[in-house]
């Protein structure tokens, strides 16, 4: 379409949402574990916090599908309920980017070159200047491990990504020819960036707060392996993976599942970008194979 | 032997045919005109001809350079035609060129690449050949970078780059549309130079039957992917054939009917411009020097009455767009006055209310003046902003939005619709249709029919006069096109460098343009007519 | 443009496009601002780290004079913006106190880390660009072939790994099942010149490469793609000149830009990630270093490797502004 961008400006995905091939399967990998999340609440085959010294160390059987750990712990409960705690820390985290961020980013870009743009420039300066691991690993050592530090310390990376996101695509948007038609119209800025700017930029929003989803679980991830995400007895990944190093030559599935949970969640996400990414912008497709 | 012969050429991509039965020749020395309005597959013929066409294409037929079919050619034989036996030359000067690169190491780099030259030769080839193209040596050294340059100096290099390796034919797509009226006048003559010069064959592919007029040997003229009319330029202007070709010829020179003009120089002007100066400050060039600053619009002063369409010409660069722009309050000015309808107009947000009321605008991009995803109902109804506490809502919004898209010629149904589902000429009347909604009494026409095809350029232009004649309306016209202000005005002024150098009755400035910038315009501006008959006189000689 | 090339998109020229000496020195003092930030907020945060260190070194038996004067002699007795001042200049003397954990000088300990994390993050960053930009070429020019679907396929697996999945998978596969290489620390020394080293032998390396590979990698794919479609280069075809001089000298220059923004501001990143690779192979750097240190919260050691690495970033960022500016002639100014 003549004068629109890719990603910005397309019309609705849900029509060409199955089209990508890509899309398809991230989203049924991601599905799998958001499923497996969910259904934890309600039951697990074992409570996942139960410790049991008679049955350390076993392998996959049918009594435990993914084995024990040592301590007993049922490894496939484990997994369901990390995934809980994953899952929650990535989506309030990438939340709390995109409520922050988008505002802040729109009203940088529909005053540019003003004070208040210069300084929302400056500040996500200074938060990139840190790589974000570090902030968090920061944030959680200062102000204790646990999962809510753990989502604020991730939150606070993703608000100048999305800011700077949602600022230099609204940028493009506000020398198109409709924006001039709208002020003409009367309209102000806020205005504007809500009802003509915003809906126009929910696609690239959309790609990239996936991308920031997966981004999200590796963080957390991370910080559970340091020790420093969700405590004991709440099980993470993360934390079973760096249990797990120390029995590696006895008992390698304990290695196995979490790490096979960490990457094929993280797979699944990025596969939904990629294939968003080919919704949105067919021009890619075809070099994309 | 004919220098190219193009037969039977058929051509389609994934399967929907594109081409059918392409046929036409270049001889050396001559200038082939090929016109077309968008879709007709006239820079698909091109592009077949270098063999450089998108993925998936399937083409027949053949295509002779001097005997040697080249649709029959590899990829690789083709890399030393191109360039070197058939130049192109594209539309946009400015992504044609490498930003990163001088424009001396880009001449050079075709001819190193071709004659396996070493760099000091290629680089004295280069020169000469920028010297050819009109840019001399002490104001345009080798290592001058593309965005130093204007636009018409970048089109130039492209030339340049083109031509370096003197090829028996250049094929140029829509060379001048990007550039300024002046300049295109100055491009053609180049071209028309180099073919005397080398005698070279060039294939001119434009939509513009003006253009074509003066420099033209022979014409060929394509819709929908054939050729419906094709012979010698000026007989076959005279005697046009084919129904296609005669509309085309009649949408060229085509003037709307208009009443006269009613003008009420006793009532409240329905604008009024005293003294307007807008000013930009540049970047500081040291931390210490006071920044400079620009004038886009050095004191301008003009009123429009009720009653009367007035016109604004100007090349681009001078101030034409920011003056638009502070009258419809979107920019502030540094000092004087805008009136419409006697209420004042300042940019502050919110403020001036009553000003925006009676003014509204129709922007050039048919393409880019509406938000996608909203629907055609939502899109016209938004000068209603304007209105707050008394826009009309319900029954009364919709039966507003159905007026005014039967005003413009389309239907009340057309509302529930997106905006993509209609062509260009067809969003136009959307905008204008947006732009009559709250009834005011000055639209602002910003090259409003400058992107579309000309035989639509013509209904809209009927359409916009009939608008200004039945309803209280009046125009501010602003192009670059000064044909079209003709048809449409009855007043225009002219405007350079910030300022207006002349302003009068359109007919008298035109037919009798007192200030030197005007002539230069206008003896710039194609004119099908003039150019046929100064070929015909030329030819009894 | 490719959505993680966004941090890329920093023209530091000025309104008309052009950038003059007050833009370099404009930028130059941004810099300095933001370090000066950084130092700010480093000293905030760590004065609110909980966990007393003066409590973990006393023994039961000290008197609350003993304390005070210990207090006094870590300066932690004194108002708050003094502190800082006194610990700024401390610190732009170069000196970062001593450890509290370790009982050693800041400076020798981190003297002696840095080299470790430094070499371990150079190799794995020039070893991932020599791959992963011929990788990418490839899977651009030919992306029908069956050797880029293989890449491409491999590349999503590899950016969905974190390196200490990837860490303990080498371990498990290498060291505890073949027996080949160490799985932990810097393996054997090996002696290149003067500089030994034991990359050549640890897993380590591999597994930071592998992330960073990837990127690389998808990131020249898609700006190459981008490029390649783009105007100049249709016009380059049309001049006759040949892919094989099309793909490498024109387009692959203007792709690499893009590539350079992001392998620097990746350096930085990866310096962090060592933390955790660190911790996975016990590679004695700075990560390792920093995490020990949290756990005993000690704070002159934290400090100094938030402020290292805050420099650094600031320095690579500085750097790739000015590289950006070197290269492209627009952003030179008039000559």
């Amino acid at each position: 379409m003549r004068g629109a961008s890719p990603l910005t400006e397309n019309r609705g995905f849900l029509a060409g949402m199955f089209s990508s091939r890509s899309f398809v399967l991230g989203f049924g990998l991601t599905a799998i574990f958001v499923a497996a999340a969910l259904v934890s609440f309600f039951w697990t085959p074992y409570d996942a916090t139960a410790l049991s010294v008679v049955d350390k160390l076993k392998g996959p059987s049918l009594a435990h599908w993914f084995g024990t750990d040592h301590f007993g712990r049922d490894i496939f409960s484990m997994i369901m309920v990390g995934a809980r705690t994953s899952i929650a820390v990535a989506v309030v985290a990438v939340g709390i980017g995109i409520v922050a961020g988008v505002p802040l980013g729109l009203a940088a870009a529909s005053r540019q070159g003003s004070l208040m743009d210069e300084v929302i420039m400056r500040a996500n300066d200074l938060v990139f200047a840190f790589p974000a691991l570090l902030i968090a690993i920061l944030i959680t050592a200062v102000f204790g491990p646990g999962a809510v530090n753990a989502i604020i310390a991730i939150g606070i990376f993703n608000i100048p990504v999305f800011a700077r996101l949602a600022r230099g695509a609204a940028l493009t948007l506000w020398t198109r020819e409709y924006i001039f038609a709208a002020r003409v119209a009367g309209k102000g800025a806020v205005r504007i960036s809500a009802e003509h700017i915003l809906p126009n930029i929910t696609n690239l929003l959309i790609v990239q707060g996936t991308i920031q989803f997966s981004l999200g679980i590796l963080a957390d991830a991370a910080l559970s392996y340091v020790g420093l995400g969700a405590q004991p007895p709440i099980p993470s990944w993360g934390r079973m993976l760096a249990d797990a190093q120390t029995m590696i030559a006895l008992a390698p599935h304990m290695a196995l599942f979490p790490g096979a949970a960490i990457v094929l969640t993280v797979l699944g996400l990025n596969l939904m970008g990629d294939g968003l990414r080919d919704i949105f912008d067919p021009k890619l497709r075809r070099s994309r194979s | 032997m004919t220098l190219l012969q193009i037969d039977h050429l058929n051509l389609s991509i994934l399967g929907l045919p594109i081409l059918s039965d392409v046929r036409f020749d270049v001889n050396r020395g001559e200038v082939v005109g090929v016109i077309g309005e968008s879709g007709s597959g006239k820079s698909m013929t091109a592009l077949s001809i270098m063999q450089l066409l998108p993925y998936g294409t399937k083409v027949t037929g053949s295509i002779r350079l001097d005997g040697e079919d080249l649709l029959g050619k590899t990829e690789r034989e083709m890399c030393s035609v191109r360039g070197a036996d058939v130049g192109m030359v594209f539309q946009e000067p400015m992504t044609a060129l490498n930003p990163v690169r001088s424009i001396g190491d880009q001449v050079a780099e075709t001819v190193m690449v071709h004659k396996g030259a070493n760099r000091a030769e290629a680089l004295a080839i280069a020169r000469e050949t920028l010297n050819r193209v009109g840019l001399p040596e002490d104001r345009f050294p080798l290592s001058r970078y593309p965005h130093e340059l204007s636009g018409g100096q970048r089109q130039r290099v492209v030339i340049a780059m083109a031509i370096a390796l003197r090829p028996k034919l250049l094929i140029a797509d829509e060379p001048t549309t990007a550039l300024d009226v002046t300049t295109q006048a100055q491009i053609l003559a180049l071209l028309k130079k180099l073919v005397d010069e080398d005698g070279m064959g060039l294939v001119l592919i434009t939509h513009d039957l003006a253009v074509v007029a003066d420099i033209a040997d022979r014409i060929v003229i394509m819709k929908s992917g054939e050729v419906v009319e094709a012979g010698a330029a000026v007989a076959l202007f005279r005697s046009m054939q084919h129904p296609y070709s005669k509309a085309l010829i009649a949408a060229t020179s085509h003037q709307p009917v208009r009443k006269p003009p009613q003008v009420a120089l006793d009532s409240v002007p329905v604008l009024e411009v005293s003294s307007v100066v807008r000013e930009y400050s540049l970047a500081r060039k040291s931390l210490f020097a006071k920044p400079g600053a620009f004038r886009a619009v050095n004191g301008v002063s003009f009123t429009i009455h009720k009653g009367e369409n007035v016109g604004l010409v100007g090349e681009s660069g001078c101030g034409k767009s920011t003056l638009t722009r502070a009258i419809l309050a979107l920019e502030p000015t540094q000092s004087g006055e805008i009136r419409v309808g006697g209420e004042p107009v300042t940019s502050k947000a919110g403020a001036s209310l009553a000003a925006r009321r009676k003014m509204q605008v129709v922007f050039q991009d048919p393409y880019g003046s509406f938000n996608p995803r909203h629907k055609v109902r939502r899109l016209i109804s938004e000068p209603f902003h304007l209105m707050g506490r008394d826009a009309p809502d319900g029954a009364a919004l919709d039966r507003r939005v159905a007026e005014a898209l039967e005003n413009v010629g389309l239907q009340a149904r057309d509302a529930d619709k997106y905006i993509h589902e209609f062509s260009g000429g067809q969003r136009q009347r959307v905008a204008i249709a947006r732009a009559l909604i709250t009834h005011p009494s000055l639209i602002i026409l910003d090259e409003a029919v400058s992107a579309l095809d000309v035989s639509i350029r013509a209904q809209i232009l009927d359409l916009l006069a009939d608008l200004s004649d039945r309803l209280d309306l009046s125009y501010l016209f602003i192009s670059h096109d000064l044909s079209v202000v003709r048809a449409i005005t009855d007043r225009v002024m002219v405007m350079k460098a910030g300022q207006i150098v002349e302003a009068g009755e359109t007919e008298a400035v035109f037919s009798n343009p007192q200030h030197d910038y005007t002539r230069q315009l206008i003896a710039a501006t194609p004119d099908l007519e003039a150019a046929l008959r100064r070929r015909e006189i030329a030819a009894t000689r | 443009m490719p959505l993680f090339a966004d941090p890329c998109a920093r023209l530091i020229a000025g309104a008309d496009g052009n950038m003059t000496a007050s833009d370099l020195l404009n930028r130059l003092f941004m810099a300095v601002l933001t370090l000066l930030g950084v130092a700010v907020i480093v000293f905030c945060l760590l004065r609110i780290v909980p966990g007393d260190p003066i409590a973990m070194m006393i023994s039961p038996s000290a008197t609350p004079a003993d304390i005070a004067a210990l207090r006094a002699h870590y300066g932690l007795d004194l108002g708050l913006p003094q502190q800082f001042g006194i610990w700024f200049m401390d610190v732009l003397k170069g000196n970062f106190g001593t450890s509290i954990s370790q009982r050693r000088d800041v400076m020798e300990l981190i003297g002696e880390r840095l080299p470790a994390t430094l070499e371990l993050v150079l190799v794995a960053t020039i070893l991932s660009l020599a791959l992963g930009i011929p990788l990418g070429v490839l899977c651009a020019l030919k992306p029908e072939g069956i050797a880029a679907r293989l890449v491409q396929a491999v590349s999503l697996i590899g950016i969905s790994t974190p390196t200490f999945v990837t860490g303990i998978v080498l371990i498990l596969t290498f060291a505890v099942t073949l027996g080949l290489l160490p799985s932990f620390g810097r393996g054997e020394t090996v002696q290149i010149g003067p500089w030994s080293t034991g990359l050549l032998t640890a897993s380590g390396l591999k597994a930071l490469i592998l992330y960073q590979l990837t990127l690389i990698m998808r990131l020249v794919r898609s700006e190459l793609i981008d490029v390649l479609s783009s105007d100049y280069i249709r016009f380059a075809r049309a001049r006759g000149l040949s892919a094989r001089h099309i793909h490498f000298t024109l387009a692959l220059r203007n792709a690499l830009m893009p590539v350079i923004t992001v392998t620097g501001l990746q350096i930085g990143s990866l310096i962090a990630f060592a933390i955790v690779t660190e911790t996975v192979f016990q590679w004695p750097g700075m990560g390792l270093l920093f995490i020990q240190a949290v756990s005993f919260s000690d704070v002159p050691v934290m400090a100094a490797y938030l402020l290292f690495v805050g420099l650094l970033f600031v320095l690579i960022n500085t750097a790739v502004d000015l590289l950006y500016a070197l290269v492209d002639p627009r952003l030179r100014g008039r000559s």
